[in-house]
């Protein structure tokens, strides 16, 4: 009885107020699209960053079978090329290099293989295909240059990479994408909040003869306010599902029919990050809509 | 059943009180008229006795609860013991009679075959057996009055408060809405009528507390409607005698239609 006539409340509200229920829904689903979005460019951040990424600057890549730089004239670096190369980082650059972490080439696939669980392109890779690696943590990580020149050429070390150089250009800017979807979507739910908080006032307003009489005959509080709470929730809800589905949709013909394609080397966001995602957009639709409700009903709706 | 403790109350600071240490008590299926001119605190003593507002000082007791000190979660089980109609009706004009007296009880949380029965039975009480389908406008003034009623008294409250429930009415119509209350008086709910009507209070002789300036200037077991202005100078024996709060009675004299 209750919840069925909660219901017809809640529905009559919605019709009442359409088009103002329409504005909340359009606006809730723009601003979480712009949440959603600012979640999405970190995920992609975090797919880039391997695990070493925050524990080093510096990676040392060690000859591997069959390459072609010089210093791998001997084929593979063998463990005393490698022992040499620590003894001079322990001894030489014992100043510059705080930390030392040494990758085998069964460790590097086992990282792989969890960052690709599928195979990468299709193919099956196994141990001996990874390059064994020592990774560098700098004291400071100016210091690239004196590392570099220092390492370079030795016997057993194919390249020296400064893994900053590589990414920061790319986080930078994926940051900067993320601050200005953040930004985007703190002014449109600013823009969601202040409607919600009309459209409550509207149809309080548009119901202040039931109300009225719901107040006198001892209505609890919270069934003449249910009917409110609700319409702003649904509206609100409505729209987050909407900024889930859009979201879905960007990514599955932006991401992972196209990007994929075109540029492959990169682990991108997939529609399970949006599935992971979209939960916490109906989340702030309802925390939202409650927000909202707890301004107006105070005001309007007080027994 | 209800009482006031030299009850005070000011709307506004430094207003003129409202009401002025009132101190009224009624018994358990009593009838009273709250009689006395525009402005003498008869609405408000009843929104006190609602709890839509609070005492500014002393107490009022509603049903042995301190109602000026009762907390905002337990006024709806205040309410639920009171019945209140007013002068306009107040019938939500977009559902049928039926539908306004079932909301009563819907919105506190009946169940539908409780709604189903009493609906009907109160209906009929109040005789609009067979309107229940016909919205208010399809209504005469004093059938809607009744549908007032029937919301009011259809979760059977012990106190039933009416604000000049015949104020909109014509003598006629005001005198079978007068014999309704009465049939509800007699089923044992105390009753208390704001009003203006003399005719009816002084053919009802029931007990009768006159305000004036929020003071109780009168507070008779089977009185009259009291006195009031002449219209007519000339008709009356001495109107300046009437003074509020003077105490004196003068010849009852009472002016129709007014
Ligand atoms: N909500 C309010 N805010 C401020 N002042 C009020 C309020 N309600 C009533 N008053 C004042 O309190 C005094 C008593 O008003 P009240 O409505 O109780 O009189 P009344 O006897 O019911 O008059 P009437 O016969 O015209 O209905 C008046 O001076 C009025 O202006
Ligand atoms: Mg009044």
């Amino acid at each position: 009885m209750r919840f069925q006539f909660v219901l017809g409340e809640v529905v009559s509200g919605l019709r009442r107020n359409t088009t103002m229920v329409v504005a909340v829904v359009l606006v809730t689903f723009v601003s979480l699209t712009f949440v959603g979005a600012a979640a999405l460019l970190q995920a992609q951040i975090g797919k880039l960053k391997d695990d070493w990424y925050d524990l080093v600057e510096v990676s040392v890549f060690l000859c591997p079978e069959g390459s072609v730089s010089p210093t791998c004239a001997t084929g593979e670096a063998t463990d005393d090329q490698i022992d040499a190369v620590r003894q001079v980082i322990d001894t030489e650059l014992s100043s510059q290099v705080s930390k030392v972490y040494f990758e085998s080439k069964q460790q590097a696939f086992e990282a792989f293989s969890e960052r690709y669980p599928d195979g990468y392109q299709g193919t099956q890779l196994t141990a001996d295909d990874m390059q064994a690696s020592l990774r560098l943590k700098l004291t400071d990580a100016e210091q690239f240059a004196v590392v570099s020149d220092v390492l370079s050429g030795r016997d057993g070390v194919e390249i020296v990479e400064d893994q900053r150089a590589v990414f920061e250009p790319l986080f930078r800017t994926l940051n900067v994408a993320t601050l200005l979807a953040a930004g985007l979507a703190g002014v449109m739910l600013l823009a969601a909040v202040l409607l919600i908080t009309t459209t409550i006032r509207l149809s309080a307003v548009s119901r202040r003869k039931e109300t009225e009489i719901m107040r006198l005959v001892g209505a609890s509080n919270l069934f003449i306010q249910l009917p409110f709470l609700l319409e702003g929730a649904l509206a609100a809800v409505l729209g987050s599902l909407l900024a889930g589905g859009g979201l879905w949709l960007a990514v599955r013909f932006m991401v992972s029919d196209w990007l994929e394609r075109s540029v492959d080397w990169v682990a991108y966001v997939s529609e399970v990050d949006v599935f992971r995602v979209a939960p916490l957009l109906v989340v702030m639709a309802v925390a939202l809509a409650a927000l909202s409700s707890f301004f107006m009903l105070n005001r309007y709706t007080r027994i | 059943m209800i009482r006031f403790e030299n009850v005070s109350k000011v709307y506004a600071r430094g207003a003129r009180p409202a009401l002025d240490q009132v101190s009224v008590d009624v018994e358990r299926g009593e009838f009273v008229f709250l009689v006395g001119a525009s402005g003498s605190g008869k609405s408000t003593f009843l929104s006190l006795v609602l709890r839509e507002q609070r005492p500014t000082r002393g107490r009022v007791y509603v049903a042995g609860r301190d109602v000026a000190n009762l907390s905002g979660w337990r006024v709806p089980t205040l309410r639920r013991q009171l019945g209140v109609v007013f002068q306009d009706f107040r019938l939500l004009q977009n559902k049928t009679v039926h539908e306004n007296v079932a909301f009563a009880l819907q919105v506190i949380g009946k169940p539908r075959h409780v709604i189903r029965d009493t609906v009907p039975e109160v209906l009929d009480m109040v005789g609009l057996a067979g309107k229940g389908k016909r919205m208010p406008t399809e209504l005469s003034g004093g059938e809607q009055q009744r549908a007032a009623i029937a919301r009011a008294i259809v979760n059977r409250p012990q106190i039933l408060l009416a604000d000049e429930p015949t104020g909109n009415l014509d003598p006629t119509t005001s005198l079978g809405i007068m014999r309704l209350l009465d049939r509800i008086n007699r089923t044992g709910t105390t009753v208390i009528m704001a009003t203006h009507d003399d005719e009816i209070v002084n053919e009802m002789r029931r007990r009768v507390v006159e305000l004036s300036d929020g003071v109780v200037v009168r507070d008779e077991a089977r009185g009259g409607y009291g006195e009031r202005e002449a219209i007519l100078p000339d008709v009356g024996a001495s109107p300046v005698l009437d003074a509020p709060g003077s105490g004196t009675r003068a010849p009852v004299q009472t002016v129709r239609g007014s």
